[in-house]
């Protein structure tokens, strides 16, 4: 029996460990490829290229990229368009979201669990565009009838929208986390008296709360970088949706989110324009939120294996 | 073979069978619990020590595919009352309804220690305050007593607010024993409790259990067949889910007992 490799099988060790090499670099090489590529586009206005002034990118409300004699790029109201539209998301998504991930994982039969878990992974596969279609058509017509608003297309419509797109995300890492909880705390538990709401109350949140973060996190990194389906359900006003007189927070406004702004206006503008350049500062800006997001997530799910 | 005891008995098992599936851990299982002295069980693995005592707090009802069989009483109340196989999750249909207030009669230490993910003070204020205790002062004197009853207070006075996970097996199984008294149990089952810990502080936790078997009825599973003799008035061995011999624990351990597995077990031939 031959015990050193031939050649041949050498050759074709290092072919596949390189190959292999290749696809994990290549990862990395995409991210710094495109964020190189983000910020060659819009950073020249950060070094005060035409009189660009950042305070005032994202502290005016004023958004008119097309005028002719004065054009102003302030962001304020499409931050706070995407702002608004994704706490209430959140708002709306996460408590429905950890009740359906403690009803999967605490209360619910083997059968009904994995029948849910089919369906919520359903709920995930459905392309944003027909969440969007969804929001345009269905919600818009409830919305409209519901409060009796004239135009459905409002905060109110992309939140719900976003909200059940990202309800699979919280659900399925929310059940991961609850499961990671041992049996034996389940038993020390209920040995002790406890109900199931104490357990769950008591016990299994507190145990599996930092990967229950994670889960509203990532939901949350979701909402923000969202496009196609807030584009079209939210009715793509700029518009501040927040002012002083009661209520104070308007869900029943249409609003325009950063992400719709930079999906609805890059094609039309010139290559290398001020206003082409400024769509590509948002999307360092939105790139910047993302990133932050999902590193606290990411050191959140990190805690969480330490422990 | 059931010995008489001078105690009237605390708890009653007529005919208990419970099975996992197709599979019997316990087969028409009889036998008399005395009231308030330690009560020794021993058998080799798998003969259905464990069973039993989740039997007995009715935790059998949170495994899915068990089925039981048979009548517990405890003080004369039905805790199980099954005369034909029920499914464990259905027990409150044929015995004891409020298995959440039966469980705090109970006090259950699981053979590996158990801390919940919380501060050693809500570890063991956790089955008081489920029980409706809100007032600090009385929370913090059943925490000073139940850790001194464990052994633990000395340790841990001084750092009542670290993460109960935080401490070493041995003491993390005393912070068991002191939650598992933390609700005045009436009865106190021990389920192998001495395998996470050392020697020396067995002994310690064998002179607490000495103390408490004037206040509750103290059931002890053991393999270390020594530790039953060192603490037990009476001693069943169980074998194949069921009952072999029941008697004081010394006939037990003469090496004269009526049946010859029992002799073979504590002589350490099998098991």
């Amino acid at each position: 029996m031959r015990k050193s490799l031939t050649t041949r099988q050498i050759v074709a060790e290092w072919i596949i460990e390189n190959l292999i090499r290749l696809c994990g670099i290549s990862a990395i090489l995409f991210v710094f490829g495109i964020f190189f590529f983000v910020f060659r586009e819009g950073a020249p206005l950060l070094f005060g290229e035409g009189g660009f002034d950042l305070i005032k990118f994202l502290t005016s409300p004023e958004w008119y990229p097309s005028s002719n004699s004065n054009p102003r790029y302030g962001i304020l109201a499409l931050i706070l368009g995407t702002a608004s539209v994704s706490c209430l998301a959140v708002l709306i998504s996460v408590p429905f979201g950890l009740g359906a991930a403690i009803f999967i994982s605490e209360f619910c039969g083997p059968k009904l669990k994995e029948g849910l878990k089919i369906v919520i992974e359903l709920l995930a596969a459905i392309p944003s565009v027909v969440w969007g279609f969804i929001g345009l058509t269905l919600m818009k017509g409830i919305i409209e009838s519901v409060f009796g608003v004239p135009f459905g297309l409002t905060v109110l419509n992309g939140a719900i929208i976003l909200a059940l797109m990202c309800l699979p995300i919280i659900v399925s890492i929310s059940e991961d986390a609850l499961r990671a909880v041992p049996d034996s705390y389940r038993e020390a538990a209920q040995g002790l008296g406890a109900t199931r709401w104490q357990l769950i109350y008591r016990v299994l949140l507190p145990a599996a709360k930092n990967g229950l973060l994670a889960a509203v996190l990532l939901g949350v990194g979701r909402a923000v970088g969202e496009t196609m389906a807030v584009l079209m359900a939210t009715g793509h006003a700029v518009n501040i949706p927040i002012d002083g007189t009661p209520p104070y927070f308007h869900a029943l406004d249409s609003v325009r989110t950063l992400t719709a702004t930079i999906a609805a206006e890059l094609g039309e503008t010139a290559q290398g324009s001020p206003h082409y350049r400024v769509l590509f500062l948002i999307g360092i800006f939105l790139f910047c939120i993302t990133f932050t997001i999902n590193l606290v997530a990411d050191l959140v799910v990190r805690g969480i294996r330490k422990e | 073979m059931v010995a008489t005891s001078q105690n009237p008995s605390k708890i009653r098992i007529e005919n208990l069978g419970v099975s996992y599936g197709p599979d019997p851990a316990l087969r028409s299982l009889s036998m008399d619990i005395p009231r308030n002295e330690v009560f020794g069980i021993i058998g080799p693995a798998q003969s259905g020590k464990t069973t039993l005592l989740k039997t007995l707090n009715r935790t059998i009802d949170l495994v899915p595919e068990a089925s039981v069989k048979g009548s517990v009483y405890i003080d004369d109340e039905a805790v199980v009352d099954a005369p034909e196989p029920v499914p464990a999750k259905s027990l409150t249909r044929h015995g004891l309804r409020d298995v959440c207030g039966y469980r705090r009669r109970i006090g259950m230490v699981a053979p590996l220690p158990v801390g919940l993910p919380m501060t050693i003070y809500d570890n063991v204020a956790f089955a008081p305050r489920q029980a409706g205790v809100k007032e600090r002062g009385q929370l913090d004197e059943i925490v000073e007593r139940c850790l001194t009853q464990a052994a633990l207070w000395d340790e841990v006075k001084d750092r009542l607010t670290t993460l109960g996970t935080k401490l070493s097996g041995g003491q993390q199984q005393r912070l068991t024993i002191a939650r598992a008294l933390s609700h005045e149990p009436e009865v106190l089952c021990l389920d192998e409790f001495s395998i996470a810990i050392d020697p020396v502080t067995t002994m310690r936790i064998e002179d607490v259990l000495r103390e408490l078997q004037s206040e509750m009825t103290i059931i002890l599973v053991t393999n270390l067949v020594q530790q039953a003799r060192r603490l037990a008035r009476q001693t069943a061995f169980i074998l194949n889910g069921e009952l072999v011999e029941l008697d004081d624990t010394e006939a037990i351990f003469s090496g004269e007992a009526n049946d010859p597995r029992t002799n073979e077990f504590v002589s350490g031939i099998f098991g």
